[in-house]
């Protein structure tokens, strides 16, 4: 008895959206066995990870912080991934945006403090941007290969961020701890209710969200992009320029994250730490593809991401499970997504028979 | 005697559509016999079935005698029947013997299967030298590999899907010596064909297919061409209206020294190439693919970029604009590769509007009007009778030839000042190419300039007002339509005036 895999006649549109569905459902399953075979009775586990974190408001509003960055990253990563541009250094340029937005926090005069906000926003979505730029610039004039590039970059950009926080921008009133002072007060984002710790930023992330679908279903220039990805040869067929969706495709990305980047630093952390994203930037590329690079479907991918950061946490407590697993199950999802989606295509098939 | 091949009431449908219908036919051993249809009549299925590709619905097929039912391509393969697909399944950056010995069983031995190779080549006259690299080989020398590659492995059945459409008039020639040969020696051939010369030429029998039924089968040897061609249409063909026309006063298209660089690692460097197009005519390229015919369209099309002054839209050097730059000069280019170049495969018929028509009022404030997109694709597939599932349809879901209807209509629909078509034809049935024709005819009457690159001689001979020749990037001097015929313009394309000849080792 042997299996071979042969592709589908007609992939099905249906099974197309429902491959995500799937790779939630076996994630949970799997999930569940994981927990009973560390010893944890797994419905109990499952239910203090998925379910009893988001049942209180405290704990809806922080799924809601988490989910945000998530969201932001995804919308501008998918602009990319649909013109085949596969920027997977957003995690760098969160980082890059969120020291550039600090940057401006606390070194802008007081003079500029009514503006300061507005100002430490264009300067994340410039410093995300500009660090996938460099990228872009490497990809059309030497033809690097941009997986490579971004990645790379995000080392750069952690270890740029651990020097300034351990030397030039330590806080000197701070005990030698490696972190900035605190931005000021014109510089950090309200909570929308001081009770919790979720800000405006939620707003932007819906923005971000319509923006993405105006772009990918109406405009002009996604329709270029997603031409440039579909088929390059029609693409230069038409006219499109390739080197203009690898740019458009790349600081889209870029900016996005650097404008979560400064959402972060703005709003939960107030200030910048050696470490300041929990895999934000890297979780979001799973993001992009459990919703299909699609706008409602990036919505509730990034829930659902959001939802492994604080459910990680939450048995991380209640039942002394390490945080790794928040890693686990992201992993797990991505892998299982990857699995259903190639069985979208393909299918296996017994050939059993002995060979005439 | 029994028949190699026994086919009695084969049927197969499709999801709203019947591929073939109780199809008989008999393939006596030594014998080439054609299926002779339009693009659509269910010559593809029928081979899918034989091959053990597809399952019929109902029917049976009977191989020397015996009974098969459900067989695997890799069975088919086991008794002996080959098939040579229309598109070469090689591996291009690897030598001749290594396609080979990718696809026989067992230990790779290679000094031992050039050996066999050399003499196999030999035994049937195939120019076939084992240790070229395919990516060199010219069209009908890969043509000659995949049939050598079948040879190996010594067919009692060889299948042959639409064999000569990339092949040079002396290179089809050639293949039907080494066919004979095959036949000879008692392989069965089933030959695949819409051209009608070529079954005459070539086969014992033919079975003739129209919309998934039998509807002829004759000794092409004894039929005429146009009794064959009544068979397949269904009724008689029209003959291309060519009202007289008198060219513009001034060229609408000039090449002025064009000498593109060679696209690819097996292009053509195309040699001071010199050209003026007038609105009013139709003027034909004719000659094989790889003589520079890809260089010079997309020196045309913007693909690639030249020496600005090297190409003229009416006096406008246009040679370093971009292809969407040219197309609101006025330009429309219709590519050979339909799916993936003319047309996004994923994307819907509207989309694929907007692929070309965005210059045109399909895009205001940076947003696509899909709406409008959407009439206008309706309105092209309703003027050309695209058959589609409506302006939704994903463009992979259309066959070759309305796909090719489709795109043209697009470009017609944008009524271009100067239209390139690349390939017209290739692939869309009798009835279609007749229609696409005639349209390419009508432009030009209505004081456009069309040039048409094509590899078929007849219908280049029946559109164009005259004629140019590419061979190893150089241009021919025009022949006017009146002084073409297919031995003057063959033997241009083989060199016969312009020096070194295009195929080489043959």
């Amino acid at each position: 008895m042997s299996y071979r895999i042969e592709p589908r006649r007609n992939a099905s549109a249906l099974a197309n959206l429902l491959a995500p569905v799937i790779a939630v459902a076996l994630t949970l399953l799997f999930g569940g066995a994981l927990f009973a075979v560390l010893g944890y009775p797994p419905i109990e586990t499952l239910t203090a990870f998925f379910i009893r974190p988001v049942s209180s408001m405290y704990g809806f509003t922080e799924l809601l912080v988490k989910a945000v960055p998530l969201i932001i990253i995804a919308a501008g990563l998918s602009v990319g991934f649909r013109a085949n541009v596969w920027n997977i250094g957003a995690e760098g340029q969160l980082t890059m945006g969120a020291i550039a937005a600090t940057g401006v926090g606390l070194f802008a005069p007081e003079a500029l403090y009514p503006m300061l906000l507005p100002l430490m926003f264009v300067a994340g979505l410039v410093g995300g941007a500009a660090w996938a730029g460099i990228a872009a610039l490497l990809r059309t004039k030497l033809n690097t290969n941009e997986i490579l590039v971004t990645l790379m970059l995000t080392y750069i950009a952690g270890l740029f961020l651990s020097f300034l926080v351990r030397g030039p921008w330590r806080d000197p009133n701070g005990y030698n701890f490696p972190q900035t002072a605190l931005l000021p007060y014109e510089g950090m984002l309200e909570p929308l209710d001081p009770m919790y710790r979720v800000t405006a930023s939620v707003v932007f992330a819906l923005i971000a969200l319509v923006a993405l679908w105006v772009v990918t279903a109406r405009s002009f220039a996604g329709y270029r992009l997603s031409v440039g990805g579909a088929a390059p040869r029609a693409a230069r067929y038409a006219g499109f320029s390739e080197k203009g969706a690898i740019w458009v495709g790349l600081l889209t990305g870029g900016a996005a994250a650097g404008i979560a980047g400064f959402y972060e630093a703005a709003g939960p952390l107030g200030q910048l730490s050696a470490v300041i994203s929990p895999g934000y930037g890297f979780a979001a590329i799973i993001v992009a593809f459990v919703g299909r690079l699609s706008a409602p479907g990036i919505l509730l991918g990034g829930l659902f991401l959001a939802l492994t950061y604080v459910g990680g946490e939450s048995v991380q407590m209640s039942h002394g499970i390490p945080s790794p697993i928040t890693r686990v199950f992201q992993g797990l999802l991505l892998f299982l997504l990857l699995a259903s989606e190639f069985f979208v295509s393909y299918r296996l098939v017994r050939t059993g028979r002995a060979a005439a | 005697m029994t028949a190699r091949l026994q086919l009695a009431g084969v049927s197969k449908a499709y999801p709203g559509v019947v591929a073939n219908d109780d199809i008989s036919l008999s393939v006596a051993g030594g014998e080439i016999h054609a299926i002779l249809g339009e693009n659509g009549a269910g010559k593809s299925t029928l081979m899918k079935i034989i091959y053990g590709v597809t399952t019929p619905d109902a029917g049976e097929i009977r191989y020397d005698g015996k009974l098969l039912e459900a067989h695997s391509p890799g069975q088919s393969r086991a008794l002996g029947i080959e098939m040579v697909y229309q598109h070469f399944s090689l591996f291009e950056t690897v030598s001749v013997a290594e396609n080979v010995a990718l696809c026989l069983e067992g230990r790779l031995d290679l000094p031992a299967l050039r050996l066999r190779i050399r003499e196999t080549a030999a035994r049937y006259g195939l120019a076939v030298d084992p240790d070229r690299i395919v990516m060199d080989l010219s069209m009908g020398e890969r043509q000659q590999l995949e049939i050598l590659r079948c040879l190996m492995r010594d067919p009692r059945l060889l299948i042959l899907d639409e064999p000569t459409s990339v092949l040079s008039p002396q290179a089809v020639e050639q293949l039907f010596t080494v066919l004979r040969r095959i036949a000879a020696e008692g392989c069965s051939i089933i030959y695949i064909s819409h051209k009608l010369d070529e079954v005459r030429a070539l086969c014992h029998a033919a079975t003739v297919l129209r919309g998934g039924r039998v509807t002829g089968e004759v000794d092409p040897r004894q039929a005429t061409s146009h009794e064959l061609a009544v068979m397949m249409v269904g009724s008689d063909l029209p003959i291309p209206e060519r009202p007289a026309s008198t060219p513009s006063a001034t060229p609408r298209l000039s090449l002025r020294g064009l000498s593109g660089r060679p696209l690819g690692l097996a292009g053509r460097r195309l040699q001071d190439i010199s050209l003026d197009l007038f609105g009013g005519e139709v003027v034909g390229i004719a000659g094989i693919s790889g003589n520079g015919q890809s260089e010079l369209a997309a020196c045309l099309s913007g693909e690639a970029l030249c020496p600005a002054g090297q190409v003229l839209l009416g006096e406008t050097p246009v040679g370093q604009m971009r292809p969407d730059a040219r197309r609101r000069a006025g330009l429309a280019y219709v590519p050979e590769e339909r799916l993936g170049r003319g047309a996004v495969p994923g994307q819907s018929l509207t989309a694929n509007t907007v692929l070309t028509g965005y210059a045109s009022g399909l895009v205001r404030h940076g947003m696509v009007r899909f709406a409008e997109a959407r009439r206008r694709a309706s309105a092209v597939i309703e003027r050309f009778s695209v058959k589609a599932d409506g302006p939704g349809a994903l463009a992979s879901s259309l066959s070759g030839g309305n796909l090719q209807k489709f795109i043209l209509g697009r470009e017609l629909a944008l009524a271009p000042d100067v239209l390139v078509v690349a390939q017209p034809t290739w692939g869309v049935d009798v009835g279609a190419a007749a229609f696409i024709r005639q349209r390419l005819i009508d432009l030009s009457r209505d004081g456009a300039a069309v040039l048409v690159f094509s590899e078929e001689l007849d219908e280049l001979i029946e559109i164009c007002d005259r004629i140019h020749v590419l061979s190893e990037g150089q241009l021919s001097e025009a022949v006017p339509r009146e002084e073409a015929t297919k031995d003057r313009l063959g033997a241009l394309m083989t060199g016969g005036e312009l020096g070194p000849v295009a195929e080489p080792a043959e």
